[in-house]
């Protein structure tokens, strides 16, 4: 299928879901509305047509202060028709937070208890959502662009 | 002055710093908490496993990771594209070749340099990576059989992969964390006498690999051991993104040297084991170890085809130079771009965003083989014994450096 094939197999089912349509990324990336993203991922995986059975990968970003814009991407992929798509959402940077799409792929568990241990990213009604990587009572979230690190980490300094 | 006491020790910093998810309130009659790891040489490096058991029994498993944690994504956005590799090394340090691979073809793909790279460097690469993809294998099936109570398999495996380490350390200098391969190239072409000597390698190599089918593979007690244990459903499979061998032993036909066809992979002839379940039932650890055993055959083969390649149509010429292609500033135009390639344990992916400006990635981010398999454990290991738990984590092939990263 086409990309705009796709895109309006979307948007005839999920009316306006799909905001734009950007090609100058690999896998081309659908930009969407970030509060209904359980229920365009459950079509995605479940529509016939598509069959996105599996969710590759799943990235968060953060475009620095300035634009105040912090992004999930999803990467998807249909084992059987192999067919890639990037899922773009954006979230605001003072309060990130999206629902989960665990429930449809379990692959997302993992994903994103890393998006919210790095970014600090809520992922609304996920099972299990504590720190992955970084111990519990780590400060912050790193790979922020504005991060700066504590001074202190159980009394050993930090800074090296 | 600084303190020279760095650490005061304090009982609250060992609860606060990773807790467990379950607590006393939690537990039912006749359940306990077991911790196991980080420091157990069963876990494969520094895995941590909560366990609830009720007797002997799994109830439930909660991996606890990062204890290998070191920040790639966070260095990758203050570095330029090529001084990115080594970090990129020491991910998957079992499988440094092939993490590499990988990372040069994406940032290639980013500069569309990727159809102008000579085809001598493609057959190199491909050669090195199907070396170290043996040696990973290698350490995987000779650990499981040390895992499961063979101790042979373990010195036998690891001799032979010691061939494999001193013939790449030929090659560039270095045992295991290689910076061989190169965005747009090679460090080196490959040293004179090399194919010659892979080659008897490898002869002297297939024997040794059917010997080692015959010894543990096949042996009564392994497959008693290991078969109708920790059973990988094919749907449970795909719905945890599991890749690589183990997506392979649940019995689909999907590698992605065949389905995406990168490098000169589709040149080459080679077969696509997949788990049929003849011991036990299909997808438990005796299928996943035998999945790896044949996919050594057809390394074996690849090598083989390469070796014929580069001592054939694309042979050592004077004028070649495989630092050619290598650009001077790695620039890219600004895009999103998700890369992916069969590591030894499964899909490794990198998902860049570049802006265009500045010569470092503005976001770097690597999807781990061994960080999504390892999420399956508590589906398999509920409700089967604490023995079985190690047999577990050793059919899974975890690196704890890429899990972490």
């Amino acid at each position: 299928m086409s990309l705009k094939e796709i895109k309006d197999l979307i948007n005839t089912h999920l009316p306006e879901m799909v905001r734009e349509v950007i090609s100058t990324t690999t896998p081309a990336t659908f930009l969407v509305d970030s509060s209904r993203i359980v229920e365009l991922c459950s079509f995605l995986r479940t529509e016939k047509q598509l069959y996105f059975d599996s969710l590759s990968c799943l990235t968060g970003l953060d475009n620095g202060p300035e634009k105040g814009i912090m992004e999930v991407v999803y990467t998807l992929y249909s084992i059987p028709y192999n067919y890639s798509l990037n899922i773009r959402c954006e979230l605001d940077r003072t309060l990130p937070q999206i629902p989960s799409v665990s429930t449809v792929w379990r692959t997302a568990d993992w994903h994103e208890r890393e998006a919210f241990d790095l970014f600090g990213i809520n992922f609304l009604n996920h099972p299990d959502l504590r720190r992955i990587l970084l111990p519990t009572d780590w400060e912050g979230f790193p790979l922020l662009k504005d991060y700066s690190h504590q001074e202190k980490y159980h009394g050993i300094t930090v800074k090296y | 002055m600084a303190n020279p006491i760095q650490y005061i020790y304090n009982e609250d910093h060992l609860r606060n710093s990773e807790t467990t998810k379950f607590g006393e309130k939690d537990l039912k009659t006749g359940e306990m908490i077991i911790n196991i790891g980080p420091q157990h040489p069963s876990t494969h490096g520094v895995l941590r496993l909560e366990v609830v058991t009720d007797g002997e029994m799994i109830v439930d498993v909660v991996p606890h990771i990062g204890y290998l944690h070191r920040c790639f994504e966070k260095h990758s956005e203050s570095l330029p594209y090529n001084q990115i590799i080594p970090y990129v090394d020491r991910m998957d340090y079992l499988a440094a070749m092939n993490s590499e691979h990988a990372y040069a073809m994406g940032v290639e793909r980013m500069l569309g340099i990727e159809k102008d790279i000579p085809k001598r460097v493609e057959y190199i690469r491909v050669l090195v990576a199907e070396l170290n993809r043996l040696a990973s294998h290698f350490v995987a099936i000779g650990t499981y059989g040390m895992d499961v109570g063979a101790m042979t398999s373990f010195f036998w495996m690891m001799r032979d992969r010691e061939h494999i380490l001193r013939l790449l350390e030929w090659i560039c200098g270095a045992r295991m964390l290689y910076n061989y391969i190169w965005v747009g190239g090679l460090y080196y072409d490959l040293p004179v006498g090399f194919e010659e000597r892979c080659r008897e390698f490898i002869q002297y190599l297939e024997p040794k690999v059917r010997e080692m089918d015959k010894l543990l593979i096949e042996n009564k007690i392994f497959v008693e051991r290991t078969a109708n244990v920790g059973v990988l459903p094919l749907d449970l499979a795909i719905n945890y993104g599991v890749t690589g061998p183990m997506l392979r032993a649940s019995g689909l036909n999907f590698d992605l040297r065949k389905v995406d066809g990168y490098s000169v992979y589709p040149e080459i002839d080679f077969d696509v084991p997949i788990g049929k379940g003849e011991m036990g039932t299909k997808g438990d650890c005796w299928d996943r170890t035998y999945v790896r055993m044949q996919e050594c055959y057809q390394s074996i083969k690849i090598i083989s085809q390469c070796l014929d390649q580069l001592q054939g149509a694309h042979k050592r010429t004077r004028d070649l130079n495989p630092k050619e292609m290598v650009p001077k500033k790695i620039r890219p135009k600004a895009q999103d771009l998700y890369v992916r390639a069969e590591n030894p344990k499964g899909e490794l992916g990198y998902y860049f965003r570049a802006d265009g400006k500045t010569d470092q990635p503005f976001r770097c981010k690597a999807r781990a083989p061994s960080f999504v398999n390892l999420s399956v454990i508590s589906e398999i290991a509920k409700g089967g014994l604490i023995a079985d738990l190690i047999a577990i984590i050793g059919s899974i092939d975890l690196v704890l450096g890429e899990v972490d990263r």
